[in-house]
């Protein structure tokens, strides 16, 4: 167990680093005269030349990107070139807002999306239909489109909550609810539908087991055989399309939180990226690395608690 | 040579498929809406000059966020453009936006999955690696930063999105082939001398063709849903209309003219929804495999009533000695069947009768697809999906059991009636520890402790002969062999104090030596608790060895019945008959029936 533990995290190590020296170079090759940008037009080529040599962009790529390597490791992503703010303490802030939202849809999505999932492969019919159809629209419609439209009729219609802002859930947790209730509603839907229906065709394939039927001739209730024998062997594919959700969530809060006003990493990456600001777009990079790389850890030592045979390879 | 035309052959019956698929498609609403949809959207790209007078670059200053009517036909946006010439025009853009990152992905997916799968090699690993990744890149992150590094082109976005998404053709094809690749037909293909790249086309490509266009389909709507949002937070190409950056136009004009979103919001919906149900639909078409439908009221009953118990009685032989044992399980003129699609209902039992004596053996011999095994299941109140008891009654202790709900079953299975599976490894459930599936029915069914309920497991496992019942107790289903996963069931199914157990072939699918042992435990645990049993089997060396009556069944239909000496001494019915001369013929008593089983498991449901 705890070898793999560690072969997973040092294949992340190895995947982290993979990630960011690329994107390190692509933003080197981009860079452009960055120094004139942050002055802007009117300053004089001295201090251009000067603010570049203070950012270090007279030096060649390697010494550059193995200074920025050595910062790194050490946690240290350097300063903004635009605000000069360090980069950790400008992430980390906004990284928990970001995944407040993602987490809470993703425990939203877990229990709605099993409970729809199980009932559509229990009733099978006409109810199944509906879900079917239901869940096709819901993952083809986009987030944003699904926020627009929640904001269009909760927010400014019925006034049941405010359509832009986020309250911090240390000055009031009912204000915190409020302003995150529309963003992980918006951000679930999709996700539901992608894991229900997950979860709807593994749990047919498992009610299908011989061992079903065994454990039903041995007089064992049907809600105890569904939901603790089937639903854990049904779990691992659930799992994995809830893994593939969570990355998938991370882009969607970006394009959401633009619309709720929602200071997460959303803002912050639209604003660095198009600035072209590379200390915090590496820290972003790393960081959403880094977040990826724990949530699929998470996911395979569940995987394992789940089937035994993936436990003992 | 006859390899080639088999090759023909087999390319002739999937493009007759293909066709009959469309067609099948356009039948169904769904598919029909999909279709229909995704042509319109396509003319409107194709024909977008046509459709608008107006220039979708044209902006009127002094008439701006204009209401629809006059020469707007939609009004106009935040820069006085005129919004229906805009919104044909972004459709087009968008599409082809979409189409470059769908038709990319595919190509790059596809090829790398083909040349992965077929090979293996360095090449499966590196493109592995690769394929996690790319998939660990939060995409949206990395368009961003595209564009900071290319500026704002919708082209160059959806290339990089096209490479992005690259992985989820990669996968789906990469396992295809690898599935395919140890086929047999593949084999034979290679060994007659076929060129590589003329199997991957015909043999290999022709498996994944349908889940590539339905994985399109899929990857289509995440491209247009990604290039809306990037348009939506004003990342889109400003020389060119999109959906997404009509959108974000109107955002920011929602207080003002909020009608403005309702057209490219719908244009996205519409545009993703149709791809969505396009691509559910040619999957349900290609999943359909005459999965039997729920019936309307009347066509239920039509069937119930068309039940078909015809046939000539069973040869009954007379009894040896009168039994005083009462009468455990009494089966009468039961009919099981499956309802069809159309309505109509496959039999598989067609009007059984047998009584189990307590503390009696009772054979049900037979061979493959004769309804032993569905006449055992409808006793449990276990019959698969889509069947049922037509007809008849199964009376158990005076109590009938074929109209027990799932729910009042639960108390008598286990309890009164348990079961013997003939498979052991598939029947124990491998996520959880073989005590644990012990213990669980055990403190269900008769209430006990924790503590008493594992001593009592313990007991079991020493009792079915396991030799270190602690360690089985802790082990997992895929730890123990075959043959002591019967046992574990054996002691499953004698856990609770059953009054019937109900073997299905509980040694067919054991090794001959282990076949042995697991029938002395059964002749012994039989005679130790008293308890009655019928066994389901097609071996009448089984039968000769524990049974004292016998039911020989064919087609459905009991044929002969009655003790089991009489039987052996005098089988009356021809088919009986026939099934003792093979034995005779053959020496082995298995022989015979595994080749009936062969020959008659494609003609029955019923195993």
């Amino acid at each position: 167990m705890v070898r793999f533990t560690l072969r997973r995290l040092g294949a992340g190590v190895v995947l982290l680093f993979a990630i960011s020296t690329i994107a390190y170079l692509l933003l080197y090759l981009s860079g452009g005269d960055i120094a004139r940008t942050i002055l802007g037009q009117s300053a004089s080529q001295e201090t251009v030349d000067l603010k570049a040599e203070e950012l270090g962009l007279n030096e060649p790529l390697i010494p550059r990107y193995l200074g920025w390597l050595k910062g790194a490791v050490t946690g240290d992503f350097g300063r903004s070139w635009f605000s000069s703010q360090p980069v950790t303490e400008l992430i980390s802030s906004r990284l928990a807002v970001t995944l407040s939202l993602v987490i809470g849809t993703i425990i939203i999505t877990a229990i709605v999306a099993v409970a729809i999932g199980v009932w559509a492969a229990r009733k099978r019919g006409a109810a199944d239909r509906v879900i079917q159809v239901l869940s096709i629209l819901g993952f083809a419609i986009p987030s944003f489109l699904i926020a627009i439209a929640l904001v269009n009729v909760f927010a400014l219609n019925l006034g049941w909550f405010k359509p832009t802002g986020y309250v911090q859930i240390g000055t009031s947790v009912t204000g915190w609810l409020g302003s995150v209730t529309l963003p992980i509603i918006a951000l679930s839907i999709g996700a539901v539908a992608a894991v229900a229906q997950q979860v709807r065709g593994s749990v047919i394939d498992a009610l299908r087991q011989d061992w079903v039927r065994t454990l039903r001739s041995r007089g064992v209730r049907e809600n105890k055989v569904v939901y603790k024998h089937v639903l854990r062997n049904a779990g691992g594919p659930a799992l994995a399309v809830l893994a593939l959700q969570f990355v998938g969530l991370l882009g969607g809060a970006v394009i959401v939180e633009q619309i709720f006003a929602i200071p997460g990493l959303g803002p912050i990456s639209i604003l660095a990226t198009s600035q072209g600001d590379l200390p915090v777009v590496m820290g972003l990079v790393v960081a959403i690395g880094l977040i990826v790389v724990l949530v699929n850890l998470v996911i395979d030592l569940l995987q394992g608690f789940l089937n035994p045979k993936v436990r003992l390879s | 040579m006859s390899n080639a035309a088999e090759v023909s052959l087999e390319t002739a019956e999937n493009a007759g498929r293909r066709s009959h698929l469309v067609r099948r498609m356009l039948k169904n609403p769904t598919g029909l809406f999909a279709i229909i949809s995704i042509v319109v959207i396509l003319l409107v790209a194709i024909f977008a000059p046509l459709l608008t007078s107006q220039d979708p670059d044209y902006a009127d200053i002094r008439n701006i966020l204009a209401s629809p009517g006059g020469d707007h036909l939609l009004g106009t946006d935040s820069a006085g453009r005129d919004v229906w010439a805009r919104l044909v025009f972004a459709t087009r853009y968008s599409l082809m936006g979409a189409a470059l990152a769908t038709v990319l992905s595919a190509i790059i997916g596809v090829t790398s999955g083909l040349v992965a799968g077929y090979y293996g090699r360095w090449f499966e690993s590196l493109a592995a690696w690769l394929t996690s990744l790319i998939m660990a890149l939060p995409g949206i992150v990395v368009l961003l930063a595209t564009r900071a590094v290319i500026g704002p082109t919708l082209w160059g976005a959806m290339t990089v999105f096209g490479i992005l998404l690259a992985p989820a053709f990669y996968r789906l094809t990469h396992a295809a082939v690898v599935g395919v690749r140890g086929e047999l037909y593949v084999d034979a293909a290679r060994v007659a001398g076929v060129k590589d790249a003329s199997i991957i086309g015909r043999h290999i490509l022709a498996v994944v063709r349908a889940p590539v266009i339905i994985q399109a389909a899929t990857v289509t709507i995440i491209a247009i849903a990604i290039q809306a949002g990037l348009g939506f937070i004003g990342m889109s190409d400003p020389n060119i209309p999109t959906w997404g950056g009509m959108l974000n136009d109107a955002f920011s004009r929602m207080y003002q003219q909020p009608v403005l979103l309702i057209w490219p919001s719908a244009m996205i919906a519409l545009a993703s929804v149709a791809f969505a149900l396009f691509a559910s639909s040619l999957r349900d078409e290609l999943e359909r495999s005459g999965g039997a439908k729920k019936l309307k009221g009347k066509a239920k009953a039509a069937a119930a009533a068309a039940v078909d118990t015809s046939g000539e009685p069973p040869v009954v032989h007379a009894e040896l000695e009168e039994s005083d044992a009462p009468v455990l399980l009494e089966v009468s003129d039961l009919v099981v069947g499956y309802d069809q699609p159309d309505g109509s209902l496959t039999q598989v039992v067609n009007g059984v009768s047998l009584a189990v004596r307590k503390g009696e053996v009772h054979g049900l011999i037979g061979e493959s697809g004769s309804g032993k095994t569905q006449t055992a299941f409808s006793i449990l109140g276990l019959l698969p999906e889509g069947g049922r008891v037509a007809a008849g009654s199964i009376v158990f202790e005076g109590d009938e059991l074929s109209e027990k709900s799932p729910k009042a079953m639960r108390r008598i299975q286990g309890k009164k009636i348990s079961y013997i599976p003939q498979e052991p490894m598939s029947n124990l459930d491998p996520s959880f520890t073989i005590g644990s599936q012990l213990v669980e029915p055990i403190r269900e069914t008769l209430g006990l402790s924790a503590k008493d309920a594992k001593d009592r497991a313990l007991d079991l496992l020493a009792k079915v002969g396991l030799p270190d019942p602690e360690k089985t107790f802790r082990s997992y289903p895929h730890e123990v062999s075959g043959g002591q996963a019967q046992r574990v069931l054996i002691a499953g199914a004698i856990s609770c104090e059953p009054d019937l157990v109900i073997a299905d072939e509980p040694t067919t699918a054991l090794d001959v030596t282990v076949q042995a042992e697991i029938l002395d435990l059964l002749r012994g645990l039989q005679k130790e608790l008293d308890v009655a049993v019928l066994m389901v089997t097609h071996n009448f060396g089984v039968v000769a060895d524990l049974c004292d009556r016998v039911s020989v069944m064919q087609n459905g239909r009991i044929v002969e019945t009655g003790p089991a000496r009489s039987i052996f001494a005098g089988p009356r019915h021809p088919y009986t008959k026939s099934l003792f001369d093979a034995i005779l013929e053959d020496g082995a008593a298995r022989g015979p029936l595994a080749h009936a089983a062969d020959r008659n498991t494609n003609a029955g449901g019923a195993k």
